[in-house]
């Protein structure tokens, strides 16, 4: 039976790990490599990087860093922050990386999606949806795309533009609820299953992660087919194999023994 | 000496990489010659059937049918397997090696493909690939195209519908998941493969 699959992300900033604690400060939370193998030590399916700088002159730096942390993996590992063009995405496959994940960049250039899926396959493109409800209980199906960190609104819709994405050759949707991202108060269900049910592609959901109760509303309300987390791994909130646990416990399916 | 074989399709550092954690020294290469002179055959892939074209006209095809021919152990890994069939409705004007008579095909409809995540394995008993790994252990699938279940099939995966994660007949191998993706269970594939010694 294929599991639910539960994906460790870690947002690389200047080579190193961080995470930004009230959307204020931003703390070290350690080496990217060696973090990248602990998550998948304690049974993370996957792992995701996310270069939160995405500047020129970090590009060197996390490629470096997806060099090391790919030499110690052996599960799935995607990349994604400020990739613009094919050939920034092969040097980023060339690294190690078995997926990017694009998202301004895709946008401002949809063709994009197909130039990476025609020379890498559709299954290593992960396009990122970061949306946002009119209000926090404006319906789930008119949520907005934003872009550049999620500082700039597209006016397009999240539903549609997965839509889209799909048409073009995605092989995966990476849906972060912006409303959600950082409360700790579970995910947006209602946003992620109007995405799920748009597309035939796998959909991540992200943003909100903050208990085991959260990961199985997601699985089950939110019809998702991975979710992902960030911060509650990182300090050893909660690892992914007593997670893992609690959702068995659930009935959700994953991959326990890992 | 261990060839893996480069048809350009998707990347090899993982392969490689991972072959090397298990202790062996594999070649790269798209040269017939070196696929001619090699002890062990591994033929990864991601991506489209299409690539395979690719072995077809750089010669690399009567190199790997001749090697089988003469018992070299051959392992196919996701296209790689389905290139041992006799094609794939994917790009049905590329043939596949045909060792196994049957045609891969899309998934049925009614369910999210690409096929992406940890599955599941139904091992039959007798399998070498497979020896030391328990049966229902999990390995990383990512595909849209599945072969048959057939009598070469030595694992099996469901997926709305069973299809064939693995095949074993004499010295030709193949699995539709990532052993390089799939943690310590893919590492030991691998190793099972690399130390294989034909009869």
């Amino acid at each position: 039976m294929l599991t639910k699959r539960i994906i460790a992300c870690l947002d690389v900033r200047a080579g190193r790990v961080v995470k930004g604690v009230q959307f204020v400060d931003i703390v070290d939370a350690g080496d990217p490599a060696e973090l990248a193998a602990r998550h998948a030590a304690a049974g993370a399916d996957e792992i995701v990087f996310l270069d939160i700088t995405a500047t020129h002159e970090s590009r060197g730096t996390l490629v470096d860093a997806v060099k090391r942390a790919a030499q110690q993996l052996f599960v799935p590992f995607t990349v994604g922050g400020g990739i613009r063009t094919a050939d920034e995405a092969a040097a980023i496959f060339d690294a190690g990386a078995d997926k990017i994940s694009i998202n301004s960049a895709a946008l401002a250039r949809p063709e994009l999606i197909g130039e990476i899926g025609a020379k890498f396959g559709a299954q290593a493109v992960v396009v990122a949806i970061d949306a946002r409800r009119s209000d926090s209980s404006g319906p789930a199906d008119t949520a907005e795309v934003f872009v550049a960190g999620g500082r700039r609104p597209t006016g397009r819709r999240a539903v549609e533009w997965a839509r889209e994405a799909e048409a073009r050759g995605a092989g995966e949707v990476l849906l972060t609820s912006m409303d959600a991202d950082g409360t700790r108060a579970g995910f947006d269900c209602e946003l992620t299953a109007a995405v799920s049910e748009a597309v035939q592609i796998p959909v991540i959901a992200s943003g909100g992660a903050g208990n085991a109760q959260h990961f199985t509303q997601v699985f089950r309300e939110g019809k998702a087919d991975a979710a992902l987390a960030a911060s509650i791994f990182h300090f050893g909130i909660a690892d992914v194999r007593s997670l893992k646990e609690e959702l068995r416990r659930d009935g959700i399916p994953v991959r326990l023994p890992c | 000496m261990i060839a893996v074989v480069d048809y350009k399709a998707g990347n090899l550092t993982s392969v490689m990489k991972s072959l090397r954690a298990v202790g062996a020294d594999p070649t790269s290469t798209d040269d017939p010659a070196t696929v001619l002179r090699s002890d062990k055959i591994i033929l990864p892939g991601v991506g489209h059937f299409a690539a395979t074209k690719f072995l077809e006209d750089r010669g690399l095809k009567a190199a790997i049918q001749e090697r089988i021919a003469a018992g070299t152990p051959f392992l196919g890994i996701c296209v790689g397997l389905q290139w041992l069939f006799a094609g794939s409705t994917e790009a049905l004007e590329t043939p596949g090696l045909a060792a196994f008579p049957e045609t891969c095909a899309r998934f049925t409809p009614g369910k999210k493909v690409p096929h992406v995540g940890w599955n599941s394995l139904s091992i039959l008993p007798e399998s070498r690939l497979f020896s030391g790994i328990g049966n229902n252990s999990f390995v990383y699938f990512t595909h849209s195209y599945r072969a048959p279940i057939a009598n070469a099939t030595i694992a099996v995966t469901e997926y709305g519908e069973p299809f064939t994660a693995a095949v074993e007949r004499g010295n030709i191998m193949g699995v539709q998941f990532h052993p390089e993706k799939s943690g310590a269970t893919g590492l030991q594939v691998l190793s099972n493969f690399l130390e294989w010694k034909p009869c």
